[in-house]
Order: structure tokens, then C-alpha cells, then sequence
């Protein structure tokens, strides 16, 4: 997409710089049907149809792995949720299994925050009274930063949590309560 | 009648007061485009100082420059002055100024308006800058998401700041967009048709349109949330059949098409000097007034790109990241255009182009970057990050500031009548032109690496510390060049030489006049065959002064002009506009006193000022009187027109219709967010409907319709030459009728601070009861002009006005009905 912009960029910049040096063709037809109509359009429906493609890929989709969290924000921390190991909850820390999908399914009991791990996935919004849900997938154990996305008030720098993902052994041994 | 004789009449009859006092009682737009201009200006350097105080304070980790609470207050108010004080003020004041001498006419359709919306702005803008002095400004961000912004998590009255003042300054935005729809429309040079307008008067025309749609949405969001806010109606509050979304949806039907109503103008400013910087004449004209309005229509469908955070089903994401690429191609084609007509002339290195170079370079770059954002996938990591910061930046200082700086050296020697002496410009636009950039490429990398927006400080180990820095560093730079702007465009009021007319070679008619201009702008009123009259007849400035066209020659103590049929421009009839008056100042004065006694809590004196703002509305219109018939008036070149008071579209007319375009929309926005609640907050249905009554409702619809009838009954036979008292008697009656019904919806309607539909209900019959007693008091009003002789069968021109404003009062009081009764029938 960078390249592409530049390349546009690099266009643009160097009709008007020509601009000065010569007298060019002054028509409607060369400089608006051509340059203002059918060259962007052009350029914008490959650009839309790729970036409904990966969209598409991006989003939930049912399958038998899937693991379920809960994310709930509050000012100013986060508390997480498994369907996998009722009646646990953790605070700022989301565990999760690496290689495997993760729904998460995120609320608020307070304003609205959001729920963002960069390397993860893209962000999506808390909000009172409704639940998002975000399909994530960590391919390497790890650790990963979180932050709310959203500004929330005064405490909203340090807004943030992390995200650890286990492998199996250790996602098992997360469900039997051992790392908390 | 001689050339000077003529000159020294005009003078006198339009002639602001001497020195102080003539600011608080001109009229004119020349005036008063030049108090807007100054002002906004004024705000522009408040919210660069603001801007300065964020960068200094992100310019290092761990800064100990300032708080969080500081913090957001800072952002808050810089989003919210550059935009609502300073962006769009600017539009309205350069609007205001240039309109009617590029449209060959003496003033814009509502003088006494033109003032009352200036002082309603600087009222307004006053008020923001006390809470900001006093430490209490509102500090939720710009776009004030509830909850985060409701009773509950903002108990403070920094919020109320923010909707009660920017509500008061929008008055001033509505008051500007009516009076340039209609200055557009119908007050221009005879013979100028729609496409040998001048194309600044068509993004005006586009950009007023766009606000008379755009802010009403705004408006009743400041208005739902002040209510949630004082007195606890649960519009945004999810327990009681509230929803926060309702707001987004709201603000961004506003702040979306916001975007392109601070575009377009400055499109407009360059779609003007541009060929003249180039020596020729715009290319594809008819294509880019096409891109305008495209503009315009798609700006409207893509509010919900801000929200693709929030959730949004996926069909609707798919639509609307459509729309957001589709918007750029009639700015590609605006851009082009602009290149084709660079190809086309001589460009010449001039400061004004300067500018407009620096628009080129930046605005394509922020138009890229905004297509990025368009695509999903991509919104969803950089979505409420620094590279949005960045790219907004780009679009609003490339799209806006650029093109209004290279405005301000162009018609620079128009406002002052001298020319720039020492040569600062072109340093400032070096300094600001890599200064700017400097600040911004570093913010699109800082928010890639994952900075998000709105955080008041940073970690070390987050690896931001040099970009940021050097960010700052480029903010100070470019706010060194804004300040060599400001000092050169002081000392260019006071030092300089005399400008010659028309220095700049332009073809426009702004430039057929004396500079500075004199306050009546033409002597004559010209009549116009071509789209650059200049070019087409070096001539006209002094057939113009002598006298050789439209109303050449000064009647009684009249401030003359005349308007034009729309489309083809041929003459339509006389006005004769109220000379200088404090009444706008007094009743914006008054207006604010009714936005103070809501922020303050002194709630017994809203009534009051209610009152005060009727009956100074009322001695408004009556001044305007006629009390003898004219018959048709000499206008000179041998045409003959009606006065005003005596033709069926009158100004007031044309000016209530768009009025109450805007109006509609509040009211559709009420509507949809009742029908977005019902739908989609979680809280519902309510506890219980409001009880349906045939009587109330059926009683209200037939005097909606008997109110409608009436009137039309008393125009035609007013127009007859028989008596308009039964007509005015059944309209009465009727509007009597249905403002019982409304007012038993009020008393019926459960106690709306329980649930979000009782609110909904009671802010839909309140919007009713207003609705009718506005015609109620026309209704009054017109029963007492017929009484003293204001009326008669040729000067019938007040009674269509009312007559527009009860058929608004019906429709509006049998949808309000309706919508409240209905659902209460079958549950």
C-alpha cells in the first residue's frame, strides 16, 4: 500500500513540477476523464477488493478449536474471562493458547474502552450494554502488549495488559490452575 | 449624476458608525466579514498555542509538564477550537466578505443576521475561552463519547462548556449557511445564470447546503446529551433503554460531512486563485461544480467509517468502506483539474501559488493515507492512533490551511488596499510548509509503531522518544512561520504601497471596485454576460461608477439592491435592507444569557430570556414594514421591479424555507434516534407504551389540518383584495388545537428520566409545543400587522412566511402524534 501511495505521490508531484516547465495539452477530456476519473476508479476497486479479501479472512469463523474468552474493560483495567475454565478470572493478563484461534468477547461496565493487541489482531470497541467479538490468533507462544484503544479519562496512558500465549502443555496446565 | 456625486450619496447612505461604536451596529458584510476574519484568526492562534502546550508536553517521556486532567483539556479544546472556532468561522467570515462582491451585489440577503451570527460566535467562543482560563474546560475529546462524557463519569460542568457554548456557536454556522443559500440563490448581478457564477459562489452554495444538513444532527446530540446531563433523561445510558451509539452515530453524521464543509472552501479558494495565478481560466468548470456536489451527496454516506471499531455488521462495513474510497475520486477530479489548468496557463511563482503548492504536496498525501484508512483491515490497527492524528493533520492543514493562507495573500491587498512591503511570506511558508511536515511524517511512523492518540505521556522503553521529539521540534518551527504570517498581515494594514486596482490580473468582479471597498461595493449594479466579466470587459470597473447599470442612482436614504430569479438570473424585484442597528447584538446578547442561565443552573431565568429573544424577534420583523403600496420601482437600464413587501416570495420567505430544511433535519434525526433505540439499544422494549388516545390523536391531526388550511385561506384572500381574518381566526384555532394535543402528550408522558423512551417522548412533544408556539406568535404577529394597515392585497408578502411555518407545525405535530400513539395501540 506504501509503495503504491508513493508511486501516486511521485505522479502527482511530478505533473505539477512539468507543469512549469511546458505548455501541455489544456483538455477536459486527457485531464478529467482520463487523469480525475477512470485512473482512480481504477486503482480504487483493486484496492477495495483487497481490502474486503482480507477482511473477510479476518473475521470469526465457527470451527471446532475454538477457544472463548471474555474481556471486560473498566476504568482503567481489563478482567478476562475463559469458558474453558469456569469461574476463573484474570486481571490484566489474558492467557491464551498459541496456534489456535481465540474468540474474544469483549463488554465494559463503565465508558467505552477498546480492546487492542497489536500483533494480534486489529482493535475493537467496549461498549456498555453491547459485546464485539474479535477472532485473534497468536502462532508463537510468547508475550504480547495490549493496550485500550479508546480514550477513557484521566487513567487512559496506562490502560493497558498483556497478553500471554501458551503452548499446549502449558495452556493445559493454565485450565488446571496452575500458572496464574 | 456625476461619478463622485454619486460616490459621496452611496457613502452616506451606507456608511458604518465611526470608530468602536460602528462594530457593535454595522450590518455590513464587509464589516462584518472582516470581524469573523479577525476573530477566527484570533482563535486559530488560541488553538495553535494549545497544540504547542500538547507538543511540549509529549516531547519527552515522562514529562512533568502537565497532568492528565491538563492534558485532556488541552486536546480537547485544540480539537475543538480549530475546528468549530476557528475552521469554520473562517468559511463564514471569508464567505461573508467575498460573496457579494464576486456576485455583483451591495450586501448578502440578511445584514441584521449576518451581525446576529457573528456575535452569537464570539459570545460563544468567549465562553469556551472563560471555562479555559478558569481551568474547567471540557476535557472528554473533541467527538465527547458518553458515557465517558454523562452525569455519571463527567459530574463536572467542563462538559457542559463544550455542548452549551459550541450549541451557541453553531448558531452562527446556521445563520451563515441560510444566509449564503439564499445570497447564492438569489442575490446576484442580473444576467449572471447558475454557470457564469463565479466558482467560489458554488462551493459556498454546496458548502452552506452541506452545513444546513449536517449540523442539525450535532445539534440535537449536544441537546439529548445536555438533557441526559441536567436533568437525567437516560438518552445514552444503557440500564435505562439508553445507548452510547446513538451518539456516535449522531456526531459523526455531523463530523463526517464537517470534513468537507472545511474542504470545499478552501477547494473554492483555489479553484479562484489558482488561474489566476496561471494566467487563464478554470478548466472543467461544469466537471469540478459536478465534483462539489458529488462531494457532498457521498460525504453524507460515510459517517460510519469512523465507527468501524465499534462493531458494525459486516455487510455494513463492506458498504461503507465503498463510499469511503468512492469520495476520492471527485477529489481526484477537483486535483486534476487543478493540474489541467496549471498545464494549461503560465503558472507563476507568486506567493498565493506557494501556498497552493504546499496544498498539492500535503493534501494528496493526507488523501492517501486516507485511503488507507478506508480499507478495514487496516482502520482496525490504526484506528485511534498517532497516524490518525497524522492523517487527519494532513487533510484539514493540506486541505484547509494551505488553500486559506494562499486566500489571505490574495485578497490581502483587496481588504487592506496595499500591497505586502517586506517580503516575510515567503519565509513563513518555507518554515511552515517543513515544519509541518517534520511534525506529521514523524506522527504517521510514531502511531504505526503503536502510539495511540490522546495518551498525556510515555515510556521510555517504548522506543518513541527521538520521533517524538523531533516532531515537537517541528511543530515550533512551523508555529514560527504561522507567526511571521500574523505579523506580515498586521503591518500590511500600515505600511505598504497603494494597491493598484486589479493587481493580480483576475477576472473576477470583487476586483471591479475600489480597494479597500467601499461599504455599498458598487456603484452600479452591472449586468453580466460572461464568467470572468473582467477579462471579457477591462471596462466595467468604471461603467460601474459611472452609474451605468442597475440602480445607479440613490432613492431616498435606501441601501438598494435587487435579486435575480435562480437559475437563469434574470431580475427579480427590489430590496431595501435595514440600515445599522444594535438589535443583533442585543438579542445574541440576550440569546447568550439564555445558554448561561442552562450552564449555571439558574433555571428560572431561561424562561425570561426566552421571552427576551421573542419579543426582541418580534420588534426584528416589524421594523421592516411598509405601510403604503409602491408599485413598481425604477431599477434602472430600463427594467421596472416590485418592492419586496409586495411579491409572494420574499426574502423571509426563502430564508424560512431553508431554515426549516435544517430544522427537518433535527427533526429526522430525532426520529432516527428513536427508531435506533427501539432497535438496537438493549434495554427494550420499555416498561410500558404511552396510552393511546383517538382523541388527542385525532384531535391534534385535525387542527394540524385546519391550521394548514386556514392559512391558505387568508393568503388568497388577502391576494383577492377581500379580508384575511377568517383564514388567520381558523389557523389560530387550529394551532390552539394542537398544541392541547401536544401539551397532553407532555403531561401523559411517564417520567422520562426513567426510561429512554419516556425521554425520546417527551423531547419529540417538546419539539412540538415549540413548533406551534412559533407559528402561534407569527400568527399574532401578522393579526396585528393587518390590524395597523401593514397588509394589503400588493404588499402581501408576510403571509406566505407564516404560512411555510404552520404547514412545518402540522407536519411536524401529526408525525410527533403519530410516532407516540401508534406503538401503544397493539402491543
Amino acid at each position: 500500500m506504501l509503495a503504491g501511495a508513493g508511486a501516486i505521490l511521485a505522479l502527482v508531484l511530478g505533473l505539477i513540477a512539468l507543469a512549469f516547465t511546458r505548455t501541455g495539452p489544456g483538455t477536459e477530456r486527457v485531464w478529467i476523464a482520463g487523469m480525475g476519473l477512470a485512473f482512480p476508479l481504477t486503482v480504487l476497486a483493486a484496492l477495495l477488493a483487497y481490502g474486503l479479501f482480507v477482511g473477510e479472512r479476518l473475521l470469526p469463523r465457527q470451527g471446532a478449536d475454538v477457544v472463548s474468552v471474555q474481556a471486560e474493560g473498566r476504568q482503567w483495567a481489563w478482567s478476562f474471562a475463559y469458558d474453558d475454565a469456569p469461574g476463573v478470572v484474570t486481571e490484566d493478563v489474558l492467557h491464551i493458547p498459541a496456534g489456535r484461534p481465540v474468540d474474544v468477547a469483549i463488554t465494559t461496565v463503565d465508558v467505552i474502552h477498546s480492546f487492542w493487541v497489536p500483533r494480534l489482531a486489529g482493535k475493537l470497541d467496549a461498549i456498555p450494554g453491547h459485546v464485539n467479538v474479535l477472532r485473534i490468533e497468536a502462532d508463537q507462544p510468547g508475550r504480547y502488549r495490549g493496550a485500550s484503544a479508546e480514550f477513557s479519562g484521566e487513567g487512559y496512558a496506562d490502560h493497558e495488559f498483556e497478553v500471554i500465549a501458551h503452548d499446549a502443555a502449558g495452556w493445559d496446565q493454565f485450565l488446571r490452575g496452575g500458572t496464574r | 449624476m456625476r461619478t463622485l456625486e454619486r460616490h459621496r450619496r452611496l457613502q452616506d447612505i451606507w456608511a458604518s458608525e465611526r470608530g468602536w461604536k460602528g462594530w457593535t451596529s454595522s450590518v455590513n458584510h464587509t464589516d462584518l466579514g472582516r470581524m469573523f476574519l479577525v476573530t477566527s484568526f484570533f482563535f486559530f492562534a488560541v488553538g495553535g498555542v494549545l497544540a504547542m502546550l500538547i507538543r511540549a508536553q509529549l516531547a519527552t517521556p515522562h514529562s512533568a509538564f502537565a497532568g492528565p486532567e491538563l492534558y485532556s483539556q488541552f486536546f480537547t479544546m485544540h480539537g475543538t477550537i480549530m475546528m468549530f472556532l476557528f475552521a469554520i468561522p473562517t468559511f463564514e467570515g471569508l464567505a461573508i466578505y467575498l460573496l457579494p462582491k464576486l456576485l455583483g451585489t451591495r450586501d448578502l440577503a440578511y445584514p441584521r443576521l449576518t451581525a446576529y451570527g457573528y456575535w452569537c460566535y464570539a459570545f460563544g467562543g468567549t465562553m469556551l475561552l472563560v471555562s479555559m482560563v478558569l481551568g474547567i474546560a471540557p476535557n472528554g475529546g473533541w467527538f465527547m463519547y458518553p458515557p465517558l462524557t454523562g452525569p455519571i463519569h463527567s459530574p463536572g460542568i467542563n462538559t457542559d462548556f463544550w455542548l452549551i457554548g459550541i450549541t451557541f456557536v453553531e448558531i452562527s454556522a446556521m445563520a451563515a449557511a441560510v444566509e449564503i443559500t439564499v445570497s447564492v440563490l438569489r442575490y446576484r448581478a442580473p444576467g449572471m445564470s447558475l454557470d457564469k457564477m463565479p466558482i467560489f459562489a458554488w462551493y459556498a452554495l454546496v458548502t452552506a447546503i452541506m452545513i444546513l444538513l449536517g449540523f442539525p444532527p450535532l445539534i440535537l446530540g449536544s441537546v439529548l446529551l445536555e438533557l441526559e446531563r441536567a436533568f437525567g433523561l437516560p438518552f445514552f445510558q444503557v440500564e435505562l433503554g439508553g445507548d452510547s451509539l446513538l451518539w456516535q452515530h449522531l456526531f459523526w453524521l455531523f463530523g463526517h460531512p464537517e470534513v468537507y464543509i472545511i474542504f470545499l472552501p478552501a477547494a473554492g479558494v483555489i479553484s479562484t486563485v489558482l488561474p489566476v495565478m496561471c494566467r487563464t481560466t478554470l478548466l472543467g468548470y461544469g466537471w469540478i461544480v459536478a465534483a462539489a456536489v458529488a462531494l457532498a451527496f457521498l460525504s453524507f454516506g460515510l459517517w460510519v467509517h469512523h465507527m468501524f471499531t465499534t462493531g458494525i455488521p459486516h455487510m455494513g462495513l463492506a458498504f461503507f468502506s465503498a463510499a469511503s474510497t468512492l469520495v476520492a475520486v471527485p477529489t481526484g477530479v477537483q486535483v486534476f483539474a487543478w493540474i489541467g489548468t496549471m498545464w494549461k496557463g503560465r503558472p507563476d511563482l507568486r506567493l498565493p501559488m506557494l501556498h497552493i503548492l504546499g496544498f498539492f504536496a500535503t493534501f494528496v498525501m493526507g488523501g492517501l493515507t486516507g485511503v488507507m484508512v478506508a480499507v478495514v483491515p487496516f482502520d482496525w490497527q490504526a484506528h485511534d492512533t498517532a497516524f490518525i492524528t497524522a492523517h487527519l493533520h494532513y487533510v484539514l492543514f493540506g486541505g484547509f490551511v494551505f488553500p486559506i493562507l494562499a486566500g489571505v495573500y490574495y485578497w490581502l491587498p483587496h481588504f487592506t488596499g496595499r500591497q505586502r512591503f517586506f517580503r516575510l511570506g515567503e519565509v513563513a511558508f518555507v518554515l511552515i510548509f517543513l515544519g509541518f511536515h517534520g511534525t506529521f511524517l514523524a506522527m504517521h511512523w510514531v502511531g504505526l509503531l503503536g502510539q495511540r492518540r490522546r495518551i498525556w505521556t510515555y515510556e521510555t522503553s517504548d522506543g518513541w522518544t527521538a520521533i517524538n521529539l523531533v516532531s515537537s521540534v517541528g511543530g515550533f518551527i512551523m508555529a514560527f512561520g504561522l507567526a511571521i504570517v500574523l505579523i506580515e498581515v498586521v503591518l500590511c494594514f500600515f505600511v505598504g504601497r497603494r494597491m493598484p486596482r486589479n493587481a493580480w490580473g483576475a477576472g473576477t468582479l470583487e476586483w471591479a471596485m475600489p480597494t479597500p471597498p467601499p461599504n455599498y461595493n458598487f456603484a452600479s449594479v452591472p449586468h453580466i454576460r460572461d464568467r470572468d466579466p473582467l477579462y471579457a470587459n477591462p471596462g466595467l470597473p468604471v461603467q460601474i461608477a459611472r452609474g451605468d447599470g442597475y440602480l445607479g442612482t440613490p432613492r431616498h436614504d435606501w441601501r438598494e439592491t435587487l435579486t435575480v430569479e435562480a437559475a437563469r438570473g434574470t431580475p427579480d424585484y427590489i430590496v431595501v435592507y435595514p440600515a445599522n442597528t444594535r438589535l443583533p447584538i442585543v438579542m445574541s446578547a440576550v440569546t447568550g444569557l439564555f445558554f448561561l442561565s442552562l450552564l449555571i443552573k439558574v433555571y428560572w431565568f431561561t424562561p425570561v430570556a426566552l421571552a427576551g429573544v421573542a419579543v426582541l424577534a418580534l420588534r426584528w420583523v416589524w421594523v421592516l414594514g411598509q405601510r403604503q403600496d409602491r408599485g413598481p420601482l425604477d431599477a434602472g437600464l430600463g427594467v421596472s421591479l416590485p418592492h419586496a413587501a409586495e411579491v409572494d416570495r420574499a426574502p423571509g420567505w426563502w430564508g424560512s424555507l431553508f431554515l426549516l430544511v435544517a430544522d427537518a433535519v433535527l427533526f429526522g434525526s430525532l426520529i432516527f434516534g428513536y427508531a435506533f433505540l427501539f432497535t438496537v439499544a438493549p434495554g427494550w422494549p420499555p416498561p410500558a407504551w404511552f396510552e393511546f388516545s383517538l382523541l388527542e390523536l385525532g384531535g391534534g391531526v385535525a387542527g394540524a389540518l385546519a391550521a394548514a388550511a386556514g392559512m391558505r385561506l387568508a393568503i388568497r384572500a388577502n391576494r383577492r383584495g377581500g379580508s384575511a381574518w377568517t383564514g388567520l381566526a381558523i389557523a389560530g384555532a387550529g394551532a390552539l388545537v394542537v398544541l392541547l394535543s401536544l401539551a397532553a402528550l407532555l403531561v401523559r408522558t411517564p417520567p422520562p428520566s426513567g426510561h429512554a423512551y419516556n425521554a425520546t417522548l417527551f423531547v419529540l412533544g417538546g419539539y412540538g409545543v415549540l413548533h406551534t408556539l412559533i407559528p402561534l406568535l407569527m400568527l399574532g404577529f401578522l393579526a396585528a400587522r393587518v390590524s395597523r394597515g401593514f397588509v394589503s392585497a400588493a404588499r402581501r408578502a408576510e403571509l406566505p412566511i407564516a404560512g411555510l411555518w404552520v404547514d412545518y407545525m402540522a407536519v411536524v405535530a401529526i408525525l410527533v402524534l403519530a410516532v407516540a400513539h401508534l406503538p401503544g395501540v397493539a402491543p
